[in-house]
């Protein structure tokens, strides 16, 4: 990497890097949101590169919607086992009391009391002032408007109307008691500058990224896979093993796969090279309703 | 050949491709409605950079749109927030990113609507070049003029003018060619170093990736070529300049400096020096996660060690001894005003400068600008979207550079104390006292040293007051008075400058300003030499003597206000002046045409009226307390 070959990709990492230790500085309690998938691998190694040779000064937060794929989980506490970082999990009590899931209370429901409250909740239990998060600009239109340093108002809400100017690198972190911000070191990466990283940097990933023979389902055209028990089989439906990987992670009753059998992660980018469809059409949640992320990210979603 | 294998030589072929790229940012902007987000929209479309699923949901989006007759609204690509779509204009801005084989670009489509000029700024701000639109129908607006003047404010250098929506207007060579007349015509000043017009339909695709046939008269390159072809020209002749970010001590064996190197390089065993502290050492590594490095350039974000424990923290700016930074508490600074509360100079703002932070306050705004015709006009705050040209006094010194000369350490934003909103961004022009930064420099001979052999203490005595209400007589006679105690002084009024030092200002309102400026830099280097120093100037501004006062400095300042009613003063009238004044020959005349601000509180104040001047001349030797 330090070869002169990939300047962008280190004027991309120098970006991040600066912006990082700018969270560092200047919050009091900073928290890294770390959510398993190959954006949060990328912003958690630069937050590693960022410190060196200290270790980054904010705990990674996790929040378990409790239908993350199991392979994620485990992935997850290996990484911070292996880094010697703090790692918080949180699971919204209510949602789990009262047993939410995707199934009976429907994709968007089920998303706003196990992701987004959850994460309010989180953030509000913590009382952390700035959360860090892989978010990146070319992933969705209303992240295209997005700061870097976004600015929430008490109750986590993001006015994108009235977003303070940022001009050059000069970010205003300053904020009022209640409120806080989020940061979103990635802005100017773009999913092949992420995959192009993780290879060059040689950073650990989920295997999840990668194909696999595994148990699945086909509903409308989509690819499920069957995690564990808790998927309600339709009448006469059987899982049948195929060869699939995942382009995001997320919830698994929630992520379509992709029949695949680029089993290496050079394979995956070559395959990646000649699709077309963006990355986000495998996320149930985005198509729920015209402008839902931008909904969703008002009401404190990332 | 496994596919395992043949996947790894595709993906360091794919790899080098990329990194073979060479990467611009560019900014859309022009006045509303003129096509930016349309034209981002088509290059996205027309270069094949969309998924199929984001392509139906553009079909789907564009369903119902009465604005065009087309299949696809494209500015819908763009336009993402829900507020943007209902209205059809861009509040904010979009960054986008694409790339065809020759280059990556990240563009920033920005509002044209003056209330989110800001946000325009903002995309300005980290922009290499920039696609400034008109439509064809409306030619050369006040918001054309408003972005071309931030353009070249924040530096952008490089300029493609497209004439849009020249379908609606017969494919027109020479309505083409007289917008371009018109743009040159006022973009001649403002510095850019290349403008290349294209005339183009965002919506039909004309001149966008290819040449249109239906503009056969046009022989220059399509737009998409020409962002290809752009050469940037970098500067990259800045010098070293490392603002500390943070200081890492993860044990006390190991202490660094994390930054990002906002200019020049910087090699293992080269000699820095601290800003502030004037302190010297030499780096002993350059350490990254990747190991250490050898040396580091601009951009690089890395963690220095040096030989020497000394004393630095976050907000210090290391530099090569040889190059300093400026170093002051005063400078002037063109400023970008961005919230709907004006900028008032009483008011205490935060400022940002790289990684310093401190308070400021304007002291003197001198002028601000008319962005339709470039003028300065005289003003008492700025406005939302205003742009001004202001004199900055901060709490600390600070380091910096001109902005010409170095954006990443010439550049700041000024932020609310109470709301912590970004309300300004600030371009130095240069520091006020120049001096200031060889302060160091501790001569032998001073101003105590000179001050003690005259047996006395320098101070600058201000007179202000109206005309012929007395100051000159007052004060020579005072002269006269301390003349007579052996003491050393000297007199300064309009006799002695407006011949010489200021023969060059008249009396418009930033030559009244820049006229006490010099008085007030005169007379501080006289007192400095141990004189006692006296003015005789009208200087009717309350902020103009508060500019005098702080020029100054720490030699005593005493304001003495000669407080002649204007009724006396003009039954005086020894030179006419009034009379004619009053007959509306002279413009600006102070008491009659523009205003006199009496000092709130002067250390003096006399009460003139008809007591014989000598006998006010020993009301002040009395008042003034000289040991
Ligand atoms: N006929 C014609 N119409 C155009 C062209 N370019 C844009 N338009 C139309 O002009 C209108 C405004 O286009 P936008 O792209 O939203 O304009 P904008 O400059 O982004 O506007 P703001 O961002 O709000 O300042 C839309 O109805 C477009 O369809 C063109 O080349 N020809
Ligand atoms: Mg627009």
């Amino acid at each position: 990497m330090s070869t002169a070959s990939h300047i962008h990709l280190q004027r991309l990492e120098a970006e991040s890097i600066r912006i990082l230790r700018q969270v560092a500085t200047d919050f009091e309690r900073p928290v890294l949101l770390y959510s398993v998938g190959k954006d949060s691998s990328v912003l958690l190694h630069l937050a590693i590169k960022a410190f060196y040779p200290a270790k980054p000064p904010f705990p990674l937060l996790h929040v378990d919607t409790t239908f993350k794929f199991k392979e994620m989980i485990e992935f997850r506490d290996a990484t911070a086992e292996r880094l010697g970082l703090e790692l918080v999990v949180y699971t919204n009590p209510e949602g789990l009391a009262a047993n939410t899931n995707p199934f009976t209370h429907g994709s968007s429901r089920y998303t706003d009391i196990m992701k987004t409250e959850a994460l309010r909740k989180a953030l509000d239990e913590g009382k952390y002032d700035a959360a860090i998060g892989g978010a990146r600009r070319d992933e969705e239109k209303s992240r295209a408007k997005e700061r870097v340093f976004s600015h929430r108002s008490g109750g986590h809400v993001w006015d994108p109307k009235n977003q303070r100017p940022e001009l050059w690198s000069l970010y205003n972190t300053r904020i009022n008691p209640g409120e806080s911000m989020r940061v979103f070191p990635l802005s100017n990466w773009t999913e092949t500058d992420i995959w192009a990283y993780i290879y060059l940097q040689d950073i650990p990933m989920s295997e999840l990224y990668l194909a696999k023979e595994r148990p699945v389902v086909e509903r409308d055209g989509a690819l499920f896979m069957v995690d564990d028990e808790r998927f309600p089989l339709n009448e006469g439906e059987q899982p049948e093993m195929r060869s699939i990987r995942f382009r995001t992670l997320g919830c698994y009753p929630l992520t379509a796969a992709i029949e695949s059998t680029a089993s290496t992660l050079a394979e995956v980018i070559i395959e990646m090279r000649s699709t077309h469809s963006s990355e986000r059409s495998g996320r149930l949640i985005d198509k729920d309703q015209a402008a839902s992320m931008e909904k969703k990210k008002k009401e404190g979603y990332f | 050949m496994s596919a395992a294998d043949s996947a790894k030589l595709d993906m360091q072929q794919f790899i080098e491709l990329e990194s073979s790229k060479s990467m611009l940012k560019f900014i859309t902007c022009g006045s509303v409605d003129d096509g930016k987000s349309t034209l981002i929209g088509r290059l996205l479309y027309d270069s094949q950079l969309l998924y199929d699923d984001q392509l139906e949901e553009l079909k789907r989006d564009s369903k119902g749109r009465a604005s065009v007759e087309e299949e696809i609204d494209f500015s819908l690509l763009v336009d993402g927030l829900a507020a943007e779509r209902e209205q059809g204009i861009t509040i904010d801005v979009a960054y986008r990113f694409f790339s065809t084989t020759r280059r990556k670009f990240i563009v920033a489509d920005t509002p044209g609507h003056e209330q989110y000029t800001r946000n325009m700024a903002t995309g300005a701000s980290t922009a290499e070049a920039a696609v400034l639109l008109i439509d064809a129908r409306l030619g050369v607006s006040t918001q054309t003029r408003r972005h071309a003047y931030i353009l070249s404010l924040v530096g952008v250098k490089h300029i493609l003018l497209a004439v849009n929506k020249i379908d609606l207007k017969d494919y027109s060579q020479e309505l083409f060619e007289d917008i371009c007349t018109d743009f040159d015509e006022f973009a001649g000043e403002l510095g850019f170093k290349s403008v290349c017009a294209i005339p183009i339909s965002a919506l039909k695709g004309d001149n966008i990736t290819t040449l249109s046939e239906r503009m056969p008269w046009y022989r220059g390159m399509p737009l998409l070529t020409y962002l290809e072809e752009l050469d940037p020209q970098r500067d990259d002749s800045f010098q070293f300049r490392f603002p500390v970010q943070r200081v890492t001590r993860p044990d006390l064996d190991f202490r660094g400096y994390a930054g990002t190197l906002a200019g020049g390089e910087i090699a293992v065993g080269d000699e820095i020096m601290v800003a502030a502290s004037l302190k010297r050492s030499r780096v002993k590594s350059i350490v990254t996660m990747d190991g250490d490095l050898p040396a580091a350039s601009k951009g690089d974000a890395v963690t220095v060690t040096l030989e020497d424990e000394i004393d630095i923290s976050m907000g210090d700016v290391l530099h090569r001894p040889g190059e300093p930074l400026e170093r002051s508490n005063q400078f002037q600074a063109h400023l970008i005003w961005m919230h709907e509360d004006p900028m008032l100079p009483e008011r205490s703002y935060l400022m940002k400068i790289g990684t310093q932070m401190t308070s400021v306050q304007v002291t003197d705004l001198k002028y601000a600008i008319d962005i339709n015709t470039s003028r300065h006009m005289p003003a008492t705050k700025v406005d939302l979207n205003g742009i001004a040209v202001c004199n900055f006094a901060s709490a600390q010194a600070i380091a910096f550079d001109a902005y010409k000369e170095n954006p990443e350490t010439g550049a700041f934003i000024l932020i609310d104390r109470i709301n912590n909103n970004t309300v300004g961004a600030g371009m130095i022009d240069f520091g006020l006292h120049r001096g200031q930064n060889l302060s160091w420099q501790s001569f032998e001979i001073n101003r105590e040293s000179r001050a003690r052999m005259k047996h006395q203490k320098p101070a600058v005595i201000w007179f202000t007051g109206l005309s012929a209400s007395g100051k000159s007589t007052i004060a020579d006679i005072l002269e006269q008075r301390l003349a007579a105690q052996n003491r050393h002084t000297y007199l300064l009024d309009g006799d002695n400058f407006r011949h010489g030092l200021n023969k060059d200002l008249g009396f418009t309102d930033a030559d009244r300003v820049e006229n006490i400026r010099r008085v007030a830099e005169v007379a501080r280097l006289m007192a400095d030499s141990g004189l006692i120093v006296m003015t005789a100037f009208i200087s009717p501004f309350r902020r103009e003597r508060r500019m005098a006062k702080e020029i100054v400095g720490d030699i005593d300042f005493v304001e003495v206000f000669v407080d002649t009613p204007l009724e006396i003063c003009e039954a005086r009238d020894p030179k006419g002046m009034y009379a004619r004044a009053r007959r509306g020959e002279i413009p600006n005349f102070t008491g009659i045409s523009s205003a006199y601000e009496p000092p709130e509180r002067a250390d003096i104040h006399l009460d003139a009226g008809d007591r014989p001047a000598e006998e006010l001349a020993d009301e002040v030797l009395r008042q003034l307390q000289l040991d």
